[in-house]
């Protein structure tokens, strides 16, 4: 699924990476625990979560993922977006809960593999 | 390839920048042509490292170095030691207080992540004294 299809699916606002929507993600995954990404994800290029901090976007740089999206609206700040850009991540933010974001993603064929 | 070394000092205080020193050496090693996954290995082993040294030790010092055959990754702090290395190597096992958790961490996946990841480690510790924990990687 292409990320401008993510965007599109989730009514997603992008804070950075906009020129980057065309780049194609696999698969994703959903967490608000870093060290559960960092223990079990594999290849997976989308992260969604609850969670804001910088911690987050590094561990997306760690895992070489491509998009971050923040759910329930939580809008990320100026230095978490900042650190993102420099790092070529795309960061995304939807206003669906954490449950709906990934059930809506993955009815749309994104899986987790 | 020639011997290549580098050295950060984790500030203790600044959970924000905790990370930098891993992602720099990310940055580094892909410029030495590293294959992905062994950069990916190296950099959950660091950052999860980095990580505790933050979290449960009020910072430290690393050392990276990239060798003929093996990257070695050493962290050392001056924090309050492990009570019990076999309980911190398995996996949920954790102290993290509430306000760790709520930043993400604390699921007491970081030293069985460490140790999977990499091919040889050893943590040398002493309460009130401080922990050295040395990974290797091999090329
Ligand atoms: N450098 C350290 N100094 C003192 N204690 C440590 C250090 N590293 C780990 N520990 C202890 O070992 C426990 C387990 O560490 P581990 O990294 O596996 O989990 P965690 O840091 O609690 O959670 P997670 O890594 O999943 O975020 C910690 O909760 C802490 O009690
Ligand atoms: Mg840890």
């Amino acid at each position: 699924m292409k990320l401008s299809e993510i965007e599109r699916v989730l009514g997603a606002k992008v804070f950075c990476g906009g020129d980057r929507l065309d780049e194609e993600a696999l698969s994703a995954c959903g967490s608000d625990l870093m060290s559960d990404v960092l223990a079990f994800v594999k290849d997976q290029a989308v992260m969604l979560t609850g969670l804001v901090n910088q911690q987050v976007v590094r561990t997306a740089e760690m895992m070489d993922m491509k998009c971050i999206v923040f759910v329930r609206g939580k809008a990320p700040d100026e230095s978490i977006v900042n650190l993102a850009r420099g790092y070529g991540l795309v960061v995304m933010s939807t206003e669906y809960t954490m449950y709906v974001a990934c059930g809506l993603l993955y009815s749309n064929g994104l899986g987790n593999t | 390839m020639e011997p290549f070394k580098l050295e950060f000092a984790i500030d203790g205080e600044d959970f924000h920048s905790a990370g930098e020193a891993s992602s720099e050496t990310k940055k580094a090693l892909k410029k030495l042509g590293i294959p992905a996954d062994t950069i990916r290995r190296v950099s959950i082993c660091m950052y999860e490292g980095e990580m505790n040294m933050v979290l449960h030790a009020n910072g430290g010092a690393v050392t990276v170095e990239v060798g003929e055959d093996a990257i070695a990754i050493a962290l050392a702090d001056s924090g309050p030691g492990i009570p019990d290395i076999g309980a911190a190597l398995s996996e949920g096992f954790s102290t993290a207080t509430n306000e760790i958790r709520e930043l993400g961490f604390g699921a007491g996946m970081g030293l069985p992540n460490m140790k999977k990841y990499c091919d040889e480690m050893d943590i040398q510790t002493e309460l009130g004294v401080g922990t050295t924990v040395t990974m290797k990687i091999n090329l």
